[in-house]
């Protein structure tokens, strides 16, 4: 089908995935690791520029919420993190990503192979309509040239369960994934996305077109995830912000006003905008 | 002064503008709209009938024996359809063969991979290459193509392909230069314009979010067309296909121009042969007042719009499906 595409650093795909190892000797107040740093960044669609200047960090092993109202680049900050903008034509960038202190934008980064170290959910689900649960899931190591049967089964049922989707799923994998309901599909879609064992999962309003049952199980999920992955949430709904994320970033109009925990923010944000904001004066 | 009158025009006017439209004007426009529906339906109806009858001679006369029958002589009133019927098959297939990659490719170049600044230049020069009149082309075929054909790209087929078992029947014989391949690929040339504009539309039909999937697993550009596009666009692209067929079965004057026009049935490809549009086209006149004659002609024409009818609604309903209800029919 595929050659395999060759990574950077080779993982192997038969180990079982795990939490990655705490640092030995921490401190009892951790100070978290930085996963993704961004400095500087501007970003322009054609003429009109969507970012200004943003610069935060988004540290690993919990969940960032980026909130704001709509159209103030939550979505655009985003797709930088796995050079997903880059797909739009038209857009220029300036400024520096690093994952794990590795410049994304360095010459000789390829963008498909960071786009498996940072996986991305949509805010609308979006599984390959011909395709099974089953590929759904498995449709990212087959591109990366997997093709041990046990590895492969082994890999679906441990992502399936991530995604609290297995119960579900499991007496018939070889329905379409289209055949799900909406929060089936978007935790198949986050199945999908966990399949590639990323860094980073980047979630773009994951839950918006949901009802609040299935809003409510994404949520519990980004919460079990976090255990696993660093996890960068867009959402516009501030409690969803409140409830899952460890810290919060405020923009508005293509800026970034503040980051901190998402405690701070909520409780004693330092600008004017982020509590006008956040008291539901506007947006 | 002009904007005060018009004004005032409009207040006058007969037709309320703003307010519902009258139930009159309403019930009139559906008559009307529903007439033009059946006129057109008809004189389909009217087509078929006047098919039917005018070839009832020969169908009384033969019954099926002329769809299995080869020999086509009017002389000796043998009116064997076979030939007409091969012939049309396979210039079509061919035509399919070649075009329809070609067509996707080309499709999914403009579509997904071509820079921004090239693809509307490019559509624009297809879309031309679709008004290209067919007798245009068939002249190319005759003085251009099939001379090339002849001398270079056919005995080098030959050479290749000739000695394989099975297949190579199909690219073995005297080579004449008119025959089914070089009216084949005249076809492909004429049809790949529609099944391009076609396979185009349903391309840019597939949601964007199919691609940001695939980018977000880390698939390259082939990739993304591979596995988001190609996949969730295939029953579109039948139709395609489908709709390219219907196109190449009714294909008269080109063809006519380089298949040969020869009313036999030859296992190779470089053979001439004959299709149903074409002999109906040079034999009409000479059929004259032959009824027997004019019958079978008549008897290939309906033959012909059965099939090509038969091919285009298919195509129609399959197109439809894919460019309308989305995700869904996948259900
Ligand atoms: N593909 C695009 N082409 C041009 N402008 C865009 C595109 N996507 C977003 N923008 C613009 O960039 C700004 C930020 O958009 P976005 O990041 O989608 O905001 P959000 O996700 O916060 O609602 C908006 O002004 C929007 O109009
Ligand atoms: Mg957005």
């Amino acid at each position: 089908m595929n050659p395999p595409l060759g990574s950077p650093e080779p993982r192997t795909y038969s180990e079982p995935m795990r939490p990655p190892q705490p640092a030995v000797g921490q401190s009892p107040q951790p100070v978290r690791q930085i996963a993704i740093s961004v400095e500087g960044l501007n970003l322009w669609y054609g003429k009109n520029q969507a970012l200004f200047d943003v610069s935060l960090g988004f540290p690993a092993r919990s969940v960032t919420a980026i909130i704001g109202p709509s159209g103030c680049g939550k979505s655009t900050l985003l797709r930088t993190l796995n050079r997903m903008h880059e797909v739009t034509p038209g857009t220029r960038m300036t400024g520096r990503v690093r994952l794990f202190g590795d410049d994304l934008y360095r010459s000789g980064m390829d963008p498909t192979i960071l786009r498996r170290r940072v996986g991305m959910i949509f805010q609308k689900s979006n599984p390959f309509p011909t395709l099974s649960v089953r590929e759904n899931v498995l449709v990212g190591l087959r591109l990366n040239g997997v093709r041990d049967k046990e590895v492969l089964r082994e890999r679906l049922e441990e992502c399936l369960r991530m995604a609290a989707l297995w119960d579900e799923v499991k007496d018939n994998l070889n329905r379409p994934g289209i055949s799900l309901s909406g929060g089936q599909q978007q935790r198949l879609c986050i199945a999908r996305a966990i399949a590639m064992r990323p860094e980073v999962l980047l979630m773009d309003e994951p839950s918006s077109a949901l009802d609040p049952i299935a809003t409510a199980r994404i949520e519990e999920l980004v919460h079990e995830l976090k255990e696993t992955f660093t996890i960068v949430i867009v959402t516009h709904n501030m409690q969803q912000a409140a409830r899952v994320s460890d810290h919060t970033a405020f923009m508005y109009l293509g800026r970034l006003i503040e980051m901190g925990t998402t405690q701070k923010i909520f409780q004693r944000p330092e600008h004017r905008q982020t509590e006008e904001y956040i008291t539901g004066r506007f947006g | 002064m002009p904007l005060p009158a018009e004004k005032t025009e409009l207040e006058d006017s007969p037709i309320p503008v703003g307010k519902a439209a009258s139930p009159w004007g309403n019930a009139t426009f559906r008559s009307v709209a529903l007439a033009a529906a059946l006129v057109a339906v008809a004189i389909l109806l009217l087509l078929v009938w006047q098919l039917v009858s005018d070839s009832l001679p020969t169908l009384r006369a033969f019954g099926l024996k002329l769809l299995a029958s080869e020999d086509w002589n009017a002389g000796a009133e043998e009116y064997g359809a076979l030939p007409f019927i091969y012939g049309t098959v396979v210039t079509s297939a061919i035509a399919l063969v070649l075009a329809v990659p070609l067509s996707i490719f080309t499709a999914v170049y403009l579509t997904d991979l071509a820079p921004v600044w090239i693809r509307q230049p490019l559509v624009s020069l297809i879309e031309m290459l679709a008004a290209v009149p067919s007798v245009i082309w068939g002249l190319w075929g005759i003085f251009v193509l099939v001379p090339w054909l002849r001398t270079a790209v056919f005995p080098a087929l030959r050479a290749v392909l000739g000695p394989i078992p099975g297949v190579g029947s199909l690219f073995s014989g005297p080579i004449f230069g008119l025959g089914y391949l070089s009216a084949g690929i005249i076809v492909a040339v004429m049809i790949v314009p529609i099944v391009t504009a076609v396979s185009r539309e349903i391309l840019r039909s597939v949601p964007n979010l199919q691609r940001e999937a695939a980018y977000a697993l880390g698939a390259t550009r082939w990739e993304v067309t591979r596995i988001a596009v190609l996949s969730y666009a295939r029953r579109g692209l039948l139709g395609a296909a489908v709709l390219g067929l219907g196109r190449a079965l009714g294909e008269t004057m080109a063809v006519t121009m380089v298949i040969g026009n020869s009313p036999q049935i030859s296992a190779s490809l470089f053979a001439p042969g004959y299709t149903l549009a074409s002999v109906i086209a040079n034999e009409f006149g000479e059929a004259g007042a032959d009824r027997m004659y004019t019958s079978a002609l008549f008897e290939l024409g309906l033959i012909l719009l059965v099939i090509t009818v038969v091919v285009n609604v298919g195509a129609l309903l399959l197109v439809r499906a894919a460019t309308t209800k989305g995700g869904s029919r996948f259900a």
